[in-house]
């Protein structure tokens, strides 16, 4: 029996222990590859929520406000951008296209977007993917509505539904723009953005059911019907913020420092990438949070390990005094022990990413579908083989000290532990 | 020069006029924390092939003074020489394979590893030296030399593969009379071997003892309080005949 074979051996005995401290690691592990994984994706999805797009444009205000109502649809714009500044961007020779994009309203607490046909050509997601739709197409009639996977999933709406849009976004107090209904006559593909919970229309028919308001007379947009707006030129003086895209990447600075120094109005352009990094950057404690709790979970099963091979040793030592008496030296005897800790943390290792897969190949479609997070079922990343080593050389670590007090033992024991 | 490492496997030993297989001079040694216990040997030897029964109670240092032999622990001063070769100027590991290479070791009980046939429990120590190795596979192969040990021992040949942990103690302490013999160690020493056998147990196991150290013509140092057991023997010796005591009282 090669000493290997002794620990393996040695191990096999005590195999109902030495399991369940293989499950215990192997648990823990998959926890903490797990949540690592879950990280990396919710970190990716989050920073591919917007992607194609160069620059978001908004009146002054801070990166992450711009990008927050913008993008994510939370909080408020504190100004507008006249259409007419817009046109001077769009007619810069570096701007490709720009999309308008108006808010303020919602439905049934889901946020309104005005914006136009553009939108659904730009508009980029996660590596650049374009929308889809699930049914239906964009924008035809003026108040034809594109409706985000979720909220159409949770309102119940298929093509064809009419839907009454609420003036401002609090779902208590709010007015109906109740004489101009809409009609669902799109709906997008889940993208596991805020698309998924946005309610698309025409920035004509945001005009058109607040023809009148800006004067405050309710009244007057009462008497509007959809069909006399319809007859009506209703093109609006100011949107809430722009996608622009610009014509080559070296475009984008200038472009940016032209929006910046505005002259006219007090504008911001923010750079998607950068505006998300903040963001990121902000939520990264619970990141961090997350990552310290599961990486103790691991330190906890590795001690618990390390616990069950240091309450074997004093049934042992007759055992490493019988390796003595035939020639094992003390350092045969460390080995011995170290062998079985690795054993232990390279099964509980195996275990765990084999069962963090098995999870990865059953839930991965229901956490894209309920959380909007996509989970890559690829090889182990190279950061991951990275983890595994740590843990494995941690575990190294902690078993040296059975190892260590083995050693001793078998120095001072002498010939007999009978004494 | 003799503590060299070449000439560590020693043989040395077997030059002519020289019988002494063993011998303490001046050796002195305490434990390390254990109260200030002490033990020390003025001067003692064993010839080639002698059989000495070594008569002390537990706590005489009777423990300490077949480690001392063994190896396992180094004395602080003096000598001890096995085969022509000092011990006590080894390096640790040197003596491990020192010990492996010449000693057979027999242990009161639980002489087995609980894991393992009882034909991997007598291969053990061919694992560790290499000269014991080719001493067993000498005749043959050392699965043929370890089943010859065990059937010479009364055991027959279906039990041999088996897990030790089904084997009565009297038949484990004949496979570590085995596991002690094979590739012809120089000294076997026993520590209280049969103190866990009934009389009858005890008479088999001293018969196939004395038989096998004959055949290998190697020396023999056994422990034991029972004076039945010295018959047969070319010496008996009181541990207190040849070791000095210090241990302080207790609290």
């Amino acid at each position: 029996m090669s000493i290997f074979s002794l620990a393996w051996h040695s191990l096999n005995k005590r195999r109902l222990t030495a399991t369940l401290a293989v499950i215990a690691l192997a648990l823990s592990v998959t926890l903490f590859l797990g949540v690592e994984r879950l990280r990396i994706s919710a970190k990716e999805s989050f920073t591919n929520t917007i992607s194609g797009t160069d620059l978001i444009v908004g009146a002054r205000a801070g990166n992450v406000q711009l990008l927050l109502y913008s993008v994510f649809r939370m909080g408020n714009a504190t100004s507008n951008i006249s259409m007419e500044s817009l046109e001077r961007i769009a007619a810069r020779d570096e701007v490709a296209w720009v999309v308008p994009i108006s808010l303020g309203d919602s439905h049934k607490s889901y946020r309104v977007m005005g914006t136009t046909n553009d939108y659904f050509e730009h508009y980029r997601y996660r590596n650049k993917s374009a929308l889809e739709f699930a049914a239906g197409q964009r924008f035809d009639d003026l108040f034809d509505v594109v409706i985000g996977s979720e909220a159409a999933k949770n309102l119940g709406y298929r093509l064809g539904s009419e839907i009454i849009i609420s003036h401002g976004i609090d779902a208590i107090g709010s007015q109906d723009h109740d004489t101009m209904p809409f009609k669902i006559t799109g709906i997008l593909e889940r993208t596991g953005t805020p698309v998924d919970r946005t309610i698309h229309v025409s920035l004509e028919a945001l005009e058109a059911v607040h023809l009148g308001w800006q004067a405050d007379s309710r009244a007057l947009s009462r008497k509007v019907t959809s069909e006399q707006a319809r007859a009506m030129r209703l093109a609006p003086s100011a949107v809430t913020a722009a996608l622009v895209g610009t014509k080559s990447r070296f475009g984008i600075f200038k472009v940016q420092r032209y929006i910046n120094n505005f002259k006219g109005e007090p504008l911001t352009a923010v750079l998607p990438g950068v505006a998300l990094q903040e963001l990121w950057s902000l939520v990264s404690i619970a990141e961090t949070a997350l990552a310290t709790v599961s990486s103790m979970v691991v330190l906890t099963a590795i001690l618990g390990m390390v616990t069950m091979i240091l309450g074997t040793l004093n049934e042992r030592r007759q055992e490493i005094a019988i390796l003595r008496s035939i020639g094992a030296h003390p350092s045969t005897i460390f080995s011995l022990l170290m062998i079985e800790a690795v054993i232990l943390a390279l099964g509980g290792i195996v275990l765990g990413t084999a069962l963090l897969y098995l999870l990865l190949m059953t839930l991965s479609q229901w956490v894209e579908q309920s959380f909007g997070l996509y989970l890559a079922i690829g090889l182990p990343t190279l950061y991951e083989i990275k983890l595994m080593l740590a843990i494995l050389v941690i575990a190294c670590l902690v078993g040296a000290i059975p190892a260590m007090r083995a050693y001793r033992q078998s120095l001072s024991d002498g010939m007999s532990v009978n004494r | 020069m003799t503590t060299s490492t070449g000439s560590s496997n020693g043989a040395a030993s077997k030059t002519a006029g020289d019988p002494v297989l063993l011998s303490l001079k001046d050796v002195s040694f305490h434990w390390p924390g254990r109260n200030g216990f002490s033990l020390g040997v003025k001067s003692f030897t064993l010839a080639v092939g002698e059989k000495l029964f070594l008569k002390g109670a537990s706590g005489s240092g009777k423990s300490t003074l077949l480690s001392l032999i063994c190896g396992i622990v180094s004395p602080s001063s003096g000598s001890i020489c096995i085969a022509g070769v000092d011990i006590a100027r080894l390096r640790a590991s040197q003596v491990d394979r020192f010990r492996v290479d010449n000693f057979g070791i027999i242990f009161q009980q639980f002489n087995l590893l609980p894991y393992g046939s009882m034909l991997e429990n007598v291969l053990l120590p061919l694992q560790f030296s290499r000269e014991r190795r080719m001493r067993a596979t000498a005749a043959g192969t050392a699965n043929a030399e370890a089943t010859r040990l065990l059937l010479r021992l009364g055991l027959p040949q279906d039990l041999h593969t088996q897990a030790v942990t089904r084997l009565s103690i009297g038949q484990q302490q004949r496979v570590a009379v085995a596991r002690a013999m094979i590739g012809n160690p120089r000294l076997v020493i026993a520590d209280e071997p049969t103190s866990a056998l009934d009389s009858e147990n005890r008479d088999e196991f001293m018969k196939l003892l004395f038989e096998e150290v004959s055949r290998a013509q190697a020396g023999l140092i056994m422990v034991s309080h029972d004076d039945n057991l010295a018959a047969g023997f070319d010496r008996k010796l009181e541990i207190s005949e040849i070791t000095i005591t210090d241990r302080p009282a207790t609290v």
